[in-house]
């Protein structure tokens, strides 16, 4: 109808289609041209490139003493970094993928990098519904695993960062990151 | 009264919303089978472009106002921050920049527009006097919004313009003050500006509506500005004037592309790239170039107050047009000697636009009060006087006579114009 | 139809010409041929390089560029590792310590260009009350562009000996006034180019304005390269556009 009414008037029957392709070559153009200036404009909402810049940070590890933890910030976010003692690595080790609520990534193995088994880094925000459990201070209640418990909703969590006790559905995330000397790691 | 919209078309999604809400309906009657004379040239293009153009404006605006800091200690380096680290941010910015310029340049064609084949006058008043509305109000949004980039033509600018209200006798002043919010140019000034430059636009796109509802009522004037008889004298705007908008609109952008990849900042003014310094004038302020003609008119006259009412006045007047023009007949193109009268005016304004750009010395004062006083003159002595006086050429019949006889399409000279009623 | 034409013409040269009003330069603007001039210009990225040493060797002594962070030397070429380690040489402040007392610490690619001076006050102190420029914008925010800077750079030149100096002013004959608070920053040899580029002073000050346009104008390649595409585009959609029109208004006349 919308069409159809303006077009009768005048739409003569042999120029009929070399118009319709016309028409449809402009549709299509107008269309790309409408994407193309769309497209910046979405980008420009992604991050710029001084957030990126800033998308890694070095980390120091040697004042961190044994069974103590310090949080760091990356992008944003918190990051629990703990040096954990021989009992916690033991226990954290000793746990079976059974005993486990969300067994991906679930050996301690998989969770620390190789050869640096004390330090156990993780993005610190509970898997529920996003808040920051506690632990990481001495004076923190640190749950029945030993681990970080969370105030919002009861979660709590191994040495392992894994999710023992409900609700929260999965085990603390593992930021990117890389041991650059025994002391020292880069997150991001 | 109250009842059921009868929609007539088929698809029935379309069909439930428009039995309930006529929005359908609505555009079908207003950009689809409207009624358009069938003789518009291109220069009436320029109220869809101005149309489009608001709408990049409010749309690049958006997307920079996530990333602008109204704060002075911050506003010039998220500017920056915008151009230099933000994704496409120089272009949003750019297009944003230029998109001010491409703005005045199709509105103030669309002006000449009016002014040329007479579309202020009767029964048009009220269309015309609401686009005078529109006018100053853009003028307002370009002016506030030049402040924001918080360079030294924008603190400048914003101190020279903002004192200009000083002029006003015992208000002025307080007015002024009010304005800043402080002693001067400051902080709270630059987030007001910021917060009324944000809000204007959605202003303007009200009045607009307003714009456009009148004149879906009074129906488009067009180049022979005689009266639209029969329906051989229209053709329905979709397709017809869509398809040619697109031609317009196609081009328009070729030359604001060239200006925002090509030469982005040719229209801008470097001392605008200095960090705002309360205490450091530039040695030549110049506002942009689309206030120029106003700014000559502004320091043409030697006394401050008097300067400031001229420059008011210089858009007031437009108010009052169509009650200053006499004549009968709308189109200048049959009318042979007003029509010389208002290019001169045009070239006026435009003498004025290079005055405003001179500092005032020597030669450029004496062209900007001669050509101030032609503005005014035309308006107010010329045009009154010469309705009665001058004789018109013989109008053509209708609309579609001329259109058969002739080329139809564009303007054409009065004569060719003319010749085929005197047949008829 | 012709005239109505020519006066939209008009009227829009009109206020394309009206705003830029160049002042009448007392000695002439040098002009020269810059990489990134004409329509399909890019930068020349060696002499950008070798004039972000000429600034950090000698402008970066007095002046700032706030706005660059090292990581934006990629945009004239260099690569992440040099880059790191250009920054790894600059010791910027970088907060508080535990205590709360500012400390210092390697920049990263992250930080801005390192200032001279703390401050504006301490940057008029060291140069005789005169506030060294940041040089981020430098070539936009001066009418001529490229050809200005060039000019100072190389308008040192002695006094005639009609002119007045002021104490602590530099002749040149490119400022307006001819009195500059800058002495003469680049001679023949003062930057030891390593890529066999003669360190000539005309050579010097054509470098260090490549690098100084480039950080006023760091998006001018991706610019023009997207700029020719979209007006292509345009021009085909013009005459797809005008040949649609042309049909559906063949039966109106």
């Amino acid at each position: 109808m919308a069409d159809s009414s303006a077009a009768a008037h005048h739409a003569a029957p042999d120029g009929v289609t070399k118009r319709d392709l016309l028409q449809l070559i402009a549709g299509a153009g107008a269309a790309i041209g409408a994407g193309a200036i769309a497209w910046p404009l979405i980008d420009s909402m992604n991050p710029s490139k001084d957030v990126l810049a800033l998308s890694s940070v070095d980390v120091d590890l040697a004042p961190v003493v044994e069974g103590q933890g310090i949080t760091i910030v990356w992008q944003g976010k918190p990051i629990f970094v703990r040096h954990r003692t021989a009992a916690e690595i033991k226990e954290a080790q000793d746990v079976k993928l059974s005993q486990l609520i969300d067994p991906t990534n679930g050996l301690d193995s998989e969770r620390v990098k190789a050869g640096h088994d004390q330090w156990i880094i993780l993005v610190g925000i509970c898997t529920h519904l996003g808040c920051v459990p506690l632990g990481n201070k001495p004076s923190d209640p640190r749950g029945d695993y030993g681990g970080w418990f969370c105030p919002c909703h009861g979660s709590q969590y191994d040495t392992s960062g894994r999710v023992r006790h409900g609700p929260a559905p999965l085990n603390l995330a593992l930021p990117p990151y890389a041991f650059e000397s025994d002391t020292k790691i880069k997150v991001g | 009264m109250a009842g059921l919209n009868k929609s007539e078309f088929a698809n029935p999604v379309i069909n439930w919303i428009d039995t309930r809400l006529p929005i359908f309906t609505m555009m079908q009657k207003e950009y689809g089978v409207f009624p358009t004379p069938k003789n518009f040239n291109y220069f009436w293009n320029f109220g869809a472009l101005a149309m489009v153009n608001l709408m990049i404006m409010i749309v690049t605006g958006i997307f920079l106002a996530m990333n602008y800091q109204p704060n002075t200690q911050l506003a010039f380096d998220s500017v920056q921050h915008i151009m230099r680290d933000v994704n496409y941010g120089w272009l949003i910015r750019y297009v944003h920049q230029n998109g001010a310029s491409m703005f005045f340049i199709v509105t103030y064609i669309h002006i000449f527009r009016g002014l040329y084949y007479g579309s202020y006058k009767t029964p048009r008043e009220l269309l015309w006097m609401l686009g005078v509305v529109i006018l100053i109000l853009m003028m307002a949004t370009a002016f506030m919004g030049y402040v924001l980039p918080w360079g030294q033509m924008s603190y400048w600018g914003a101190t020279v313009i903002t004192n200009l209200f000083s002029a006003f006798p015992v208000v002025g002043p307080k007015i002024v003050t009010l304005l800043w919010g402080g002693f001067s140019v400051d902080n709270p000034t630059l987030n007001r500006f910021f917060a009324l430059h944000y809000l204007l636009p959605f202003v303007l796109v009200g009045v607009i509506f307003l714009h456009v509802a009148a004149l879906h009522i009074t129906g488009s004037n067009n180049p022979l500005g005689i009266d639209v008889k029969t329906p051989q004298d229209t053709l329905p705007f979709h397709p017809y004037y869509t398809v040619k908008d697109s031609v317009g609109i196609c081009v328009y952008m070729i030359v604001f592309a060239a200006l925002v990849f090509f030469a982005p900042n040719y229209l801008g003014d470097p001392n605008n790239f200095i960090p705002a310094n309360p205490l450091v004038t530039p040695a030549d302020i110049v506002p942009e170039w689309y206030f120029l003609p106003f700014y000559a008119i502004l320091r043409s006259v030697p006394n401050k107050l008097l300067g400031v009412c001229m420059m008011f006045g210089s858009l007031l007047v437009m108010f009052v047009l169509p009650w200053l023009d006499t004549s009968r007949v709308r189109s200048a193109r049959f009318r042979p000697i007003y029509k010389w009268f208002i290019l001169l005016w045009v070239v006026a304004v435009i003498v004025l636009g290079v005055c405003g750009a001179h500092k005032p010395e020597g030669i450029w004062v004496i062209l900007s009060r001669v050509c101030t006083l032609y503005y005014f003159l035309h308006f107010l002595v010329i045009m009154p006087i010469l309705g009665k006086l001058e004789r018109p050429l013989p109008l053509p019949e209708s609309i579609s006579k001329p259109v058969l006889g002739g080329r139809g399409g564009g303007p054409m000279p009065a004569g060719a114009a003319a010749k085929p009623m005197e047949k008829a | 139809m012709g005239k109505l034409r020519t006066i939209l013409a008009g009227v829009f040269a009109a206020g394309l010409l009206a705003a830029p009003v160049v002042a009448e330069e007392e000695s002439a603007m040098p002009n020269l041929n810059w990489s990134f001039d004409k329509i399909f210009g890019t930068y020349d990225l060696a002499a950008a390089q070798r004039g972000f040493l000429v600034y950090s060797n000698v402008c970066s002594n007095c002046h700032s560029m706030k706005l660059m962070h090292y990581r934006d030397l990629s945009g004239i070429g260099l690569e992440p590792e040099q880059i790191k380690a250009i920054a790894a040489g600059v010791t910027v402040p970088q907060g508080v310590d535990d205590q709360g007392a500012p400390k210092d610490g390697p920049a990263t690619a992250a930080s801005q260009f390192k200032s001279p001076f703390p401050n504006d006050q301490a940057a008029r102190a060291a140069n005789g009350g005169a506030l060294p420029p940041d040089l981020s914008l430098i070539v936009n925010a001066r009418e001529g562009g490229p050809n200005y800077i060039y000019g100072i750079l190389t308008g040192f030149v002695p006094a005639p000996s009609s002119f007045k100096m002021q104490d602590g002013m530099y002749y040149n004959k490119m400022y307006p006034g001819h009195q500059i608070g800058m002495p003469q920053p680049l001679q023949d040899g003062t930057v030891e180019y390593t890529d066999g580029t003669s360190n000539s002073l005309d050579q010097e000050a054509h470098d260090v304005v490549t690098f100084l346009s480039w950080a006023a104008n760091p998006e001018l390649v991706e610019r023009k390269q997207i700029g020719v595409r979209v007006i292509l585009f345009l021009v085909f959609m013009t005459g797809i556009t005008y040949a649609v029109k042309r049909k559906i208004w063949s039966d109106v006349h």
